[in-house]
């Protein structure tokens, strides 16, 4: 568990953040600019704050009011950059044993040739990181801040210099970590989905301040929350894979409510975390008939955000979870919507795309 | 070498062992002021700079005297060296002191640049995995600058073999004990028929100067490689 609590100026910007990060990969997330990478720096020593204190299990890494500071080098806490910064005069070996050297004799080891097999980088240890491509230096990155024998890992946006391909490449190692690795994950995104498929603990940041935080599938859903854009809102559902169907479909069990996506590649019985745009999401009075759309939940409307422009969020109570809708205003008033209106949210399968389903994480 | 009589081949040998010293003891100490100008802000660092450069300002005559007033054996740091039995003047090792500072300037530049071009993002790198401040600079500063440092070494070096206006103001040009191959050159010069003596010794520093420039851009290229990677 790290404990975070820190106030610290720049010209122009105000920190003022406290939040606590518990085991599985509690997501930092905001806009740029909002703090992000000033918290991870100070959590790893590389900044120091004006005030703050910050505790790693029973660590105290940082507390000014005590006059206590680690250095970096003291703090056993792994950070995987966003630019990777590999050491360019040292093989792909070198690279990843480089933390080892340094990590105290006790400490628990972990394997290098698990951890080559796990990124699949085999191939690539004798080579240097010139030639190496974006996913293949952010995969050794990884590895050579777990083998560094870390108690805790620090991510800065590690996805973001790569292209989707590469992005898609390098996530399901994430969620590994997440699943296999027992320490806490801090990492920093900009991006919904990659919260959506990652995060068991969200914190957001807006303008240097916490503004909520709290298990993933809460948070995300709270169309208050999402400061990046009404583009990036969407409701996370937790399913479960209830058969695969012979006209390529998959049928997931949400609540005794059926959703159909495109096959997927999970075995019956397997828990699927979905996530659901809001500006995917069509809501109708009454049942709808004669629709293409597979996927039709019954609720009812719990509430009706609008803000400076012409849209709506309504968020709809089902039995499968919280389902957002992003609408006009002038919709939500030709339909009577109200606070307890029942109506249908009709979400067409394809809507779902594959990169906001993922595993989830028993926290 | 037949064709060098022993005074030329005193020359020579004094010359290479003078360099040699002023090199080894002048790196480590340009490393670190490399290291003050590119990194380190502190009070003076502009005087600090200037001090560096004013060996490659002044003229060498009046680095020689400023030496010879300070190291001489009437002098502040010279008179103290004097009683724990160490004298510069008229020594060699007084010739290797003038070469040391007459280099330092170029040897500084070199290395700084070379500072400069290291990413500080890498050595914070190395820092979250654990290294300590002297671990990060011998594991990925050293290796990142060590053309920066081949280049300023050979400079230095060439400088050395060089260096004559300070080496004679300051140690004179006795035979066997301070007579470089410049301060030799510039002797058979002085006498009817040296000439050819002058010549050969003219050949030499050729030689020695492109053997060390070629040295030097073989050694580099190689460090440059592997700090590129591929």
């Amino acid at each position: 568990m790290l404990s975070v609590s820190l106030k610290h100026k720049r010209p122009g910007f105000a920190l003022d953040v406290a939040f606590e990060a518990p085991p599985g990969i509690t997501v930092l997330f905001g806009r740029s600019g909002s703090g992000k990478t000033t918290v991870v720096n100070a959590v790893a020593g590389l900044l120091r704050p004006a005030h703050g204190r910050i505790a790693l299990n029973d660590r105290v890494l940082c507390d000014t009011d005590q006059g206590v500071w680690l250095p970096p080098n003291r703090r056993r806490i792994g950070y995987v950059f966003q630019e990777g910064r590999l050491f360019p005069h040292l093989t792909v070996r070198q690279n990843l044993l480089f933390g080892r050297w340094f990590a105290p004799k006790a400490s628990p080891r972990a394997d290098l040739d698990q951890i080559v097999e796990m990124l699949g980088i085999g191939h690539l240890l004798k080579r240097r990181p010139g030639g190496l491509s974006g996913g293949e230096k952010q995969r050794i990155a990884i590895g050579r801040a777990l083998l560094s024998a870390p108690e805790m890992i620090l991510a800065d946006e590690p996805l973001a210099a790569l292209d989707d391909a590469r992005k898609s490449e390098i996530l399901p190692y994430f969620e590994r970590l997440r699943d296999e690795v027992g320490i806490p994950i801090l990492y920093v995104s900009h991006s919904a989905s990659e919260v959506a498929r990652l995060a068991t603990t969200v914190v957001v940041l807006q303008d240097g301040k916490t503004t909520r935080q709290g298990p993933a599938v809460e948070i995300l859903s709270d169309p208050k929350v999402m400061p990046t854009g009404v583009r990036s809102v969407g409701a996370m559902l937790e399913t479960r894979v209830k058969a695969h169907h012979s006209d390529g479909l998959s049928e997931l069990d949400a609540a005794g409510l059926s959703l159909f996506l495109p096959r997927l590649a999970q075995a019956p019985g397997e828990e699927v975390r979905v996530r659901i745009s809001a500006h995917e999401v069509i809501l109708s009075r009454e049942k709808p008939q004669g629709l293409s759309a597979l996927n039709i939940l019954p609720g009812q409307v719990q509430q009706i955000h609008t803000g400076d422009g012409p849209g709506a969020m309504v968020s709809l109570r089902t039995p499968a979870g919280h389902i957002l809708a992003r609408i006009t205003q002038r919709s939500a008033q030709a339909l009577g919507l109200e606070e307890g209106s029942d109506c249908y949210a009709v979400i067409k399968s394809v809507a779902i795309a594959p990169g906001d389903i993922s595993k989830t994480s028993r926290s | 070498m037949e064709w060098l009589g022993p005074e030329e081949w005193q020359a020579v040998v004094l010359s290479l062992r003078v360099s040699f010293w002023a090199t080894l003891l002048a790196l480590p100490i340009a490393v670190l002021t490399a290291f003050a100008l590119a990194r380190w802000a502190f009070p003076g660092k502009q005087l600090l700079n200037g001090l560096v450069h004013l060996p490659l300002i002044l003229p060498p005559v009046v680095t020689g005297y400023l030496l010879l007033l300070i190291f001489g054996t009437q002098g502040p740091v010279g008179g103290l060296l004097q009683e724990l039995g160490i004298v510069l003047a008229f020594r060699w090792t007084g010739a290797a002191l003038a070469a040391a500072i007459m280099g330092f300037p170029l040897m500084v530049r070199a290395i700084r640049l070379s500072i400069e071009a290291v990413d500080p993002k890498l050595e914070q790198a190395a820092a979250t995995l654990g290294a300590s401040r002297p671990w990060v600079f011998l594991t990925v500063t050293l290796p990142m600058i060590l053309p920066g440092l081949i280049a300023g070494s050979i400079l230095g070096f060439a400088k050395a073999m060089g260096e004559f206006g300070a080496t004679i103001t300051f140690v004179s040009n006795i035979p066997g004990q301070t007579q470089t191959l410049p301060s030799a050159v510039y002797a058979f010069l002085q006498i009817p028929g040296g000439e050819a003596a002058a010549t050969r010794l003219v050949l030499i520093s050729i030689v020695i100067a492109m053997g060390a420039l070629l040295l030097s851009e073989v050694l580099a290229r190689k460090a440059a490689k592997r700090v590129a990677g591929g």
